[in-house]
């Protein structure tokens, strides 16, 4: 029957403190160990931060659910009104709402109240509209078709290069993401099994009087994964810090611009637990897959 | 109890160290294995300690039986066994108490023992005053004497020293040799590996010759007057 060692809270306390020592020891290595997993994760956090605000734009877009039907410029208003029962009989248009062209002049205008330049605006270069409500967004493809072959609709904006430019980006920003993060994993697990490779190389002489000892191999090796675990650990805290500031800072900045107005920006308060969970278990797995890969190599007990 | 029977070792590179080696010792002997330079000495060690696995043959070490032996018992083994180098192989950022500290962590002891044990053997090789010192600031007998003290830390059946005053002066070398006595007579199986002829002579006690990885002699006497082949 196999023997086995029970770890208690002193072995581990001991297993944790040599971790730690060891990863001070190699202070330059761990530093780079650190900083490159740090990179992984600030790359990936980023990315997917990226990804996740493209969706929430997506949703926006959905729930507003309208389109815009341009009416053609040489018909008359009262022309463009009387489209109103048309546009009503198409499939999937719930309701319809008509805006002259000096409505709209009016409400692009008030966008811009504090520049002159937009105050003396001729209306004539606005075209009378009506927005439509859909009753299903799905369908909006072929309702939108279905408006532009109306009589006296010249073109219609259903959002839909702009959702599908949302789409583009985070379709875009996930193929990165996982690219850089399969790449910077590598590089991160390369580091940190060299710096656990020399932490093994400094205690090559302890290790050889631990196993003349009797020292089964699992004790051996605990305090190199627990120094990999710490080194996880240590870089998705500051990885999560770092991002916490970087998207508060790009968030502020697009907050506070009109250009960036259509984007949904999620608060960090909804999303701070899932990043710090995942840099957390990134870190871990980083960190602990490094040293178990130095072990497998240059530790034979 | 220690048993090797038929004994054959062939290291990849083609050197037989061991050819049909037959050495059984009983429990609380005390055995000198002595021989020149490749007689097979060290792989005797090897073999014991479960650092190289014998190419033929059986060999049996305090209940293991090293032939078949999975890699995961090999430090069980070694927890019967205290094994003493001529380097003393001591932690040299480390105080003697903390050597002692780190052997017994090494296999899960618990801080209470730990303290006990270590206090009754630095008393046993007479360092108890001796505890806060660096290696470096112990003598070699002294050096030698804290890496007996850790070699009997977890209470081994079987003490196995390879050369072990092979880097002290004659003086010092009685005196290691006479506190293994010592330990031997508390009830340890003590073997201890050497080629020095004087030392061995001092003392009455089984001499095993090897040459050419077979035993030459074996009997109680004079290494090179009445034990020989």
């Amino acid at each position: 029957m196999r023997k086995v060692h029970n770890v208690n809270s002193h072995d581990i306390r001991y297993f944790f403190v040599e971790g730690l020592s060891s990863m001070f020891t190699h202070g330059f290595m761990s530093f780079a160990a650190i900083g490159i997993t740090v990179a992984c994760l600030l790359i990936m956090g980023t990315f997917s931060l990226v990804a996740v605000n493209a969706n929430a734009t997506l949703a926006k877009l959905e729930q507003e659910n309208q389109v815009l039907a341009f009416v053609d410029e040489s018909l008359t208003e009262q022309q463009a009104r009387n489209l109103e029962r048309k546009l009503l009989q198409v499939d999937n248009v719930a309701s319809v709402e008509f805006i002259s062209r000096e409505e709209a002049k009016d409400a692009y205008v008030a966008q811009y109240e504090d520049d002159p330049l937009f105050q003396t605006l001729d209306p004539a270069i606005f075209r009378h509209r009506f927005v439509v409500n859909l009753v299903d967004l799905s369908l909006m493809r072929e309702t939108k078709a279905a408006l532009e072959r109306v009589d006296g609709i010249a073109d219609v904006n259903a959002y839909e290069e702009l959702s599908d430019g949302f789409i583009t980006l985070r379709n875009i920003a996930a193929v990165i993401s996982m690219a850089l993060i399969a790449v910077l994993f590598l590089v991160s697990v390369f580091i940190i099994a060299n710096t656990i490779k020399l932490t093994f190389f400094d205690r090559r002489e302890e290790i050889a009087i631990m196993k003349m000892v009797g020292a089964t191999d699992s004790f051996i090796r605990w305090p190199f994964v627990c120094e990999g675990f710490l080194m996880g650990v240590l870089a998705a805290l500051i990885a999560f810090l770092l991002q916490w500031g970087l998207y508060s800072a790009i968030t502020s900045g697009v907050s506070g611009n009109d250009i960036f107005a259509i984007i949904q920006i999620v608060p960090f308060s909804q999303i701070w637990g899932a990043v710090a969970l995942t840099f957390l278990g990134a870190g871990v797995v980083i960190g602990v897959g490094g040293s178990l890969s130095a072990i497998r190599q240059y530790l034979k007990v | 109890m220690i048993r090797l029977k038929n004994v054959y070792k062939e290291y990849r590179n083609g050197t037989h160290a061991l050819n049909g080696l037959n050495l059984e010792i009983q429990d609380g002997e005390f055995v000198f294995l002595v021989g020149p330079s490749g007689s097979g000495k060290s792989t005797v060690i090897k073999v014991l300690t479960g650092e190289v696995i014998p190419t033929e043959g059986q060999v049996m070490v305090n209940g293991f039986s090293l032939v078949n032996i999975a890699e995961w018992q090999i430090p069980y083994l070694r927890r019967t066994l205290g094994i003493i180098f001529q380097d003393f192989r001591l932690i040299e950022k480390k105080t003697v108490y903390d050597n002692m500290v780190f052997a017994m962590r090494a296999v899960g002891a618990p801080p209470r023992e730990i303290k006990k044990r270590i206090s009754y053997v630095l008393k046993l090789v007479g360092l108890e005053n001796k505890q806060s010192r660096l290696p470096d600031e112990l003598s070699g007998g002294e050096q030698q004497r804290v890496a007996i003290a850790r070699a009997l830390l977890n209470n081994p059946s079987t003490i196995i020293a390879d050369e072990p005053t092979g880097n002290l002066d004659p003086a010092r070398s009685l005196e290691i040799m006479t506190l293994l006595k010592r330990i031997n007579e508390l009830g340890t199986t003590v073997l201890v590996v050497t080629h020095e002829k004087d030392l061995v002579n001092r003392f009455s006690e089984r001499v095993v010759m090897l040459e050419k990885g077979r035993v030459i002699g074996d009997g109680v006497g004079k290494y090179g007057v009445n034990v020989h082949a």
